[in-house]
């Protein structure tokens, strides 16, 4: 797979997760979004950026509730919770918001 | 078709079978292959990165390596009389109606291989025994095919020789990944365990930060300081659990039902950064060396560690890797008290202390749970809870029963030995497979509907990691919200009282004093 961003291209795997992880940039999140049928809102916007800080300090996506209770602080009880993250990302917050956020995709039995 | 219920309390009514024989359809799902594995994944396991030139003779002198080395293997090639008892056991058939899914005829598809190859009448009259040509194609059917079993071995169970069918997909996959064709979920994380230590991917900050942040979590909800120590030298048991315990959604709150067990318990306990998972997919990709150097991490962390127990957290495969396997792939543990289990799993730790009464519970707090049991495939079928027979049904339904008022069970032909698989299991828990588990998965989901309609059960628990998240997956598609399935420690942990933990009876107490 691939994905074009202002005349360039980008490499990623099979199932859209970036190869390398320096190709991220807003317009190319904004096209990954696109591609899994999502436009981008501020609250899109406020946990892809929670997962970019994570990953950075950690090289690695945060556990599902580390991430809800930072969206709980950040956004308020009624939007730091399992089902509001599926309403901004259906197919699954830790996997989708990571392609979109250019992070590797969580592997395991999750 | 579903089946008349002529003993239904409202008179005599259809309700559907969850082990409904389906229409045949031939062909359904054929040519579904998951991603195969890139040659860095490859090398790291120590198997060639494409399809070598000479695949047929490796492939071949593969086949005679394990028939040689496994005496069972040859036997289970040399005996199925084609009887049928398995045609329709296999939760993929079901949920498929592909004839190929029909575990007799799946693993025909290697046996026929076998035949032409390595018995007189294959070599001399093919055509008069199904003997067939190894071909690319076939190793093509084998790859879609051989990731179409769970190797969750319902169909062995009602196999009249004992067929291990599973290990016939073992074999087929490790014949595969031989001649240089993987499978990516499986391999690339297996690659991860070697390199970080377990399948997510895990780094030992992260896992302090996440186990911190637990910690945070307890105290705020229960007012009590819980611990999860990490690589804590000279503690008494290393707890090694899926990674998946960190990470996902219900596993997380399995976990820290665990620590709330060993807190109670006043027990001296870790977890390891470096054997920070359970799971060994080298059962799944059917290599003995891979499985090997998995397992051999435990007993490193078990020794750099000096602990004198080991415990295994919910996961299903974990389970039977350990039970069945770990003395002969990395023992003796002669270093470990022998008053103990090696290893032990967490539901018999916990059911021991709850029968010596060392923990309270306020089953109240599940009430809003009307709750079953799913029985992971390779707990039910592979492995032993316990000193009882069948100690693996009931020390899980035990603890259960104990800390939550409203517990029923699904239909038995569906439950403990013949459980279903939850259609996610033996390396196939992987989106490019989701079509396939969601057809897998449908015979479990029909059983749970019955008893949802019967008595009203709104959640189920399981043992496994996969289970879960498979659950967590394809319950939506079946009416379920995906958090209806918890993990059995979520389950323990609700209704627990840690001591010294204020409950609302003492607020009410409280408030009447004051």
């Amino acid at each position: 797979m691939e994905y074009k961003v202002n005349g360039h291209t980008i490499p990623a795997d099979e199932e859209g997760y970036i190869i390398n992880l320096s190709d991220w940039s807003k317009e190319l999140a904004e096209e990954i979004a696109k591609s899994e049928n999502i436009e981008m809102t501020d609250e899109h916007w406020e946990v892809v950026n929670f997962l970019r800080d994570y990953y950075e300090e950690y090289q690695i996506a945060p556990a599902v509730r580390v991430l809800i209770k930072a969206i709980k602080k950040s956004m308020g009880p009624e939007k730091g919770n399992n089902k509001y993250l599926y309403e901004l990302f259906p197919y699954g917050p830790a996997k989708q918001a990571c392609k979109i956020a250019g992070l590797p995709k969580p592997t395991g039995c999750v | 078709m579903a089946t008349l219920d002529m003993d239904h309390p409202d008179g005599p009514r259809f309700v559907p079978d969850p082990l409904e024989i389906p229409d045949l359809k031939c062909g359904a799902m054929e040519g579904l292959k998951p991603f195969t594995a890139a040659p860095e994944h490859q090398a790291k396991l120590g198997f060639p990165g494409e399809l070598v030139e000479n695949w047929k003779e490796v492939a071949l002198a593969k086949m005679a390596e394990l028939a040689r080395k496994n005496r069972a293997f040859q036997v289970y090639l040399d005996t199925c009389v084609k009887c049928g008892a398995c045609t329709d056991k296999c939760h993929y058939f079901l949920g498929t109606g592909d004839p190929k899914n029909m575990p007799v005829a799946r693993q025909d598809l290697l046996r026929s291989i076998y035949r032409r190859y390595f018995t007189f009448a294959g070599k001399h009259f093919p055509w008069l025994v199904g003997a067939r040509d190894l071909t690319e194609d076939v190793l093509q059917e084998w790859y879609s095919y051989y990731h179409q079993c769970s190797e969750c071995r319902r169909c062995s169970v009602f196999c009249p020789y004992g067929i291990d069918t599973a290990e016939i997909t073992m074999a087929a996959r490790e014949i595969l990944d031989s001649v240089g064709i993987g499978q990516k979920y499986a391999n690339e994380i297996i690659g991860k365990v070697k390199d970080i230590g377990n399948n997510l991917g895990l780094n030992p900050k992260a896992l302090r930060a996440t186990l911190e942040d637990l910690e945070e979590d307890i105290e705020d909800d229960t007012g009590i300081s819980v611990r999860l120590p990490l690589d804590e030298k000279g503690a008494e048991i290393l707890l090694v659990t899926p990674s998946a315990d960190f990470f996902a959604e219900p596993h997380i709150d399995g976990l820290i039902g665990y620590a709330k067990v060993f807190h109670e318990a006043g027990a001296s306990w870790t977890l390891s950064s470096y054997a920070s998972e359970a799971a060994n997919f080298g059962l799944f990709i059917g290599s003995y060396e891979n499985m090997r150097e998995l397992a051999l991490r435990i007993r490193k962390a078990a020794e750099d560690l000096g602990v004198r127990r080991i415990i295994f957290g919910e996961c299903g495969h974990a389970w039977r890797v350990a039970y069945s396997y770990l003395n002969t792939l990395a023992g003796p543990f002669d270093f470990l008290d022998p008053n103990y289990p090696v290893p032990q799993h967490i539901c018999e730790y916990t059911w021991d202390l709850i029968e010596r009464g060392k923990l309270k519970f306020d089953r109240s707090r599940n009430d809003h749970i009307r709750l079953t049991f799913h029985d992971s495939c390779n707990v039910a079928r592979a492995s032993r809870m316990g000193d009882k027979p069948g100690g693996q049904f009931e020390i899980p339904r035990n603890i259960l029963r104990a800390v939550c008022n409203h517990f029923y069970d699904m239909d038995r032909d569906t439950i403990m030995e013949s459980t279903l698989c939850c259609g996610g299991g033996g390396g196939l828990l992987t989106d490019d497979l989701m079509e396939l588990r969601k057809k897998g998965a449908t015979p479990r989901m029909t059983a749970l509907q019955q008893v949802t309609e019967e008595h009203g059960v709104t959640h189920m628990a399981a043992i496994c990691a996969i289970c879960k998240t498979q659950f967590s997956k394809v319950m939506p598609e079946f009416g379920y919200e995906m958090d209806s399935i918890v993990s059995v420690h979520q389950m323990v942990s609700n209704a627990i009282i840690l001591t010294g933990q204020e409950t609302d009876e003492d607020e009410t107490e409280d408030k009447a004093a004051g």
